[in-house]
């Protein structure tokens, strides 16, 4: 077992997708260059060449269709967009074209594509650097969405994403980046349409994926001070949506407290309330809740970032509100030049 | 011209033709059959296109790839695209080439080469250029024809498309249809007067062609060569062909008030079908008891056809929620 930071365990799950299968191609702008995307694409171009380890021409609407095409007669491509917004220009490969493509002609052909989008956040990068519509893709019947919330995980469903026959969006957030696990050095695959349960407790039901699980196990430390124990449910996969556990852990604890980093209307986290109403409803003792970002797009001055970003507090108060215990609001005690904008205190902008 | 080299050349030209009249009857007998409401999909004719459909595939083989978009059938046809297959899924059988899931919007056959063909304008051709990308990976030394209409090359991708298909140097023929209509809308609404199309794909550094999309022996003369020089290196190569559809955007009936009927006769005149079985028989590579003898054969087969696909079933309910994912081995 080694202590590995979640970028070098996607560049490990690349590499070994790539030894193992002559078919796996990485692209993306930045991909073979000096800043090897954020760390997570290091050395790949060395050990693979730049027929396998690509550069691609500023076209996102296209290239996503030029890698369906790959994949369509045998490629197996991973795709990375540095910023998840750069994928928008794409949407009609990715909706239109690649999630229904095995449907629409009758299961004859598949599209093993991943696009890797990373999610930004923090340092003033502002409304179009800092979206996470990961809740678009899993609307799309025919998509699969993952999203990784520790290093151990990022390798295991990066690898698993790379063999599915499907295409898989698989969000990535910038600032889990810098977070470690213990990796073991033997190959291992996460699978995907599996949650985890990472925390175990009576009192609620977190669920949680991504950055917001990060929040979420910070959270769960500070109720422990109190006396007060959580599950905490990691999606790892949103779509498709395996809701066993989740719906195990809401009749046991009767509280469910959703957090997800999007915005609030129509985000994720609507859709597992629906799924435990519906199926859970007579074991809920207290509303379900969500914790989310606010209906409005991300402000760069940390004078108002700082009020934007929900914070572990946020759990903990939705937790202790639904015991009938009494809470102070956590940005009562941010002002407006605290440096909440980083995703730790070694971090020097900008992105 | 050598003998031998005539027999050939005559042998290619009787085959382009049976292929070209066999689509037109195939067209004909579909917008024959469309009034009857059981072919429940959007439908668009070929009728009036169908040469270049037939020139641009008649050099390829099963491991030739094609792209192509809402106005397919030709295309598919002449590509090797089983015919049973196709009729069966516009009657939404379970038996279609898309399992009736698609209908004549969403072809494919596999066997044939005939990748895919959908009705987003624009999208097929960057997919495409990803065939032909992902076949050099593989140092596969196959050819792919994009077919799109003059519309798509308005799109941003097309020159996205065709911008990656020379910086990767593909074996990629990029065959433009202009039949001189978006839907209803002239090109003259939308493009500025002399834009000159050619001059703009050949400074992106493509090599471009003008054909005449009603002249099947020529075209037919000019893919042969542009496709034995692409085997030999790969270079993408754009050829616009001039043509003109017959009937109305989507469905089976005239468009008289939509587009004039002076226009629509002038074309009516350069009909492929018509000039090519003249040509043909004016140089003695065709008779008259040949050109029987097609018709009844392409009879039968749209009859068998038609017949089968009639009597095949619908998909089963089950298969409503099937095809989603692909099922991990």
């Amino acid at each position: 077992m080694k202590k590995t930071r979640f970028d070098t365990a996607i560049c490990d799950a690349l590499n070994e997708s790539m030894l193992r299968d002559d078919r796996v191609i990485v692209i993306g702008q930045g991909v073979p260059d000096a800043s090897q995307t954020y760390g997570t694409t290091k050395g790949l171009v060395d050990t693979f060449g730049d027929k396998r380890v690509m550069e691609m021409p500023v076209a996102e609407a296209s290239m996503v269709g030029i890698m369906l095409g790959a994949a369509l007669v045998g490629i197996k491509p991973v795709m990375v967009f540095a910023r998840m917004e750069f994928a928008m220009l794409a949407m009609d490969q990715i909706v239109n074209q690649a999630a229904k493509w095995h449907y629409m002609f009758g299961g004859k052909s598949c599209v093993p594509l991943v696009l890797r989008l990373i999610v930004g956040r923090g340092w003033g990068q502002g409304a179009q650097h800092s979206q996470s519509l990961h809740n678009w893709f899993t609307h799309i019947p025919g998509l699969k969405v993952v999203a990784p919330a520790t290093a151990y995980d990022a390798k295991g469903l990066l690898i698993s994403s790379i063999e599915d026959p499907n295409p898989v969006i698989f969000i990535e957030h910038r600032w889990l980046h810098y977070t470690t696990s213990l990796i073991p050095k033997d190959a291992y695959t996460v699978p995907l349409g599996v949650p985890n349960l990472i925390k175990k407790g009576p009192d609620a039901s977190v669920v949680s994926s991504s950055y917001a699980t990060l929040d979420a196990l910070k959270a769960s430390e500070i109720l422990a001070k109190d006396g007060i124990h959580i599950d905490i449910i990691d999606l790892r996969t949103l779509t498709p949506l395996n809701d066993e556990i989740i719906l195990e852990s809401v009749k046991k604890t009767g509280r469910l407290i959703v957090c997800d980093q999007g915005t609030l209307t129509s985000g994720f986290a609507a859709e597992i309330i629906s799924r435990v109403t519906e199926k859970a409803f007579t074991y809920l003792k207290e509303p379900p809740v969500r914790i989310t970002l606010p209906d409005c797009p991300s402000p760069t001055t940390r004078g108002l970032a700082n009020y934007y970003y929900p914070m572990p507090e946020h759990i903990v108060n939705a937790v202790k509100k639904s015991h009938k215990k009494s809470v102070i609001d956590p940005y009562a005690n941010v002002n407006a030049s605290d440096y909440l904008d980083i995703p730790n205190k070694s971090f020097t902008g900008p992105f | 011209m050598q003998l031998k080299e005539l027999i050939q050349s005559s042998r290619h030209r009787v085959e382009a033709f049976y292929n070209l009249l066999r689509i037109r009857r195939i067209e004909e007998a579909v917008a024959k059959n469309y009034s009857a409401q059981e072919m429940r999909c959007p439908v668009h004719f070929s009728i009036g296109q169908e040469a270049v459909a037939v020139a641009a595939c008649h050099y390829l083989t099963d491991d030739d790839y094609v792209t192509s978009t809402h106005r397919a059938h030709a295309h598919y046809l002449a590509k090797g695209g089983d015919l049973d297959a196709l009729i069966a899924e516009f009657y939404g059988k379970e038996t279609g080439c898309s399992g009736g899931y698609g209908g004549s919007m969403h072809l494919s056959d596999l066997n044939a080469g005939f990748l895919g063909s959908v009705p987003i304008v624009g999208s097929t051709i960057s997919i495409g250029v990803g065939a032909a990308f992902g076949a050099k990976l593989q140092n596969k030394n196959n050819i792919t024809v994009i077919f799109l209409g003059e519309g798509a090359t308005e799109e941003g991708v097309f020159f996205e498309s065709l911008n990656f298909a020379l910086l990767h140097k593909l074996a990629v023929i990029f065959v433009c249809e202009n039949n001189l209509y978006s839907i209803i809308t002239s090109l003259d609404k939308r493009r500025p007067k002399g834009a000159d199309l050619s001059k703009i794909v050949e400074s992106f550094g493509a090599h471009s062609y003008k054909m005449d999309g009603q002249d099947l022996c020529s075209m037919l003369d000019q893919f042969q060569t542009i496709i034995a020089s692409m085997r030999h290196s790969p270079h993408p190569v754009f050829i616009e062909c001039e043509t003109y559809r017959y009937l109305e955007h989507c469905g089976p009936n005239q468009e008289l008030n939509l587009r004039s009927e002076s226009e629509i006769k002038k074309w009516k005149k350069r009909d492929p079908v018509d000039i090519t079985h003249h040509k043909l028989m004016h140089e003695n590579f065709l008779t008259s008891v040949d050109v029987s003898a097609f018709e009844q054969a392409i009879q039968r087969e749209i009859d068998h056809a038609f017949m089968s696909a009639k009597k095949a079933s619908f998909p089963p309910r089950e298969n409503l929620m099937r095809h989603v994912y692909k099922e991990t081995p």
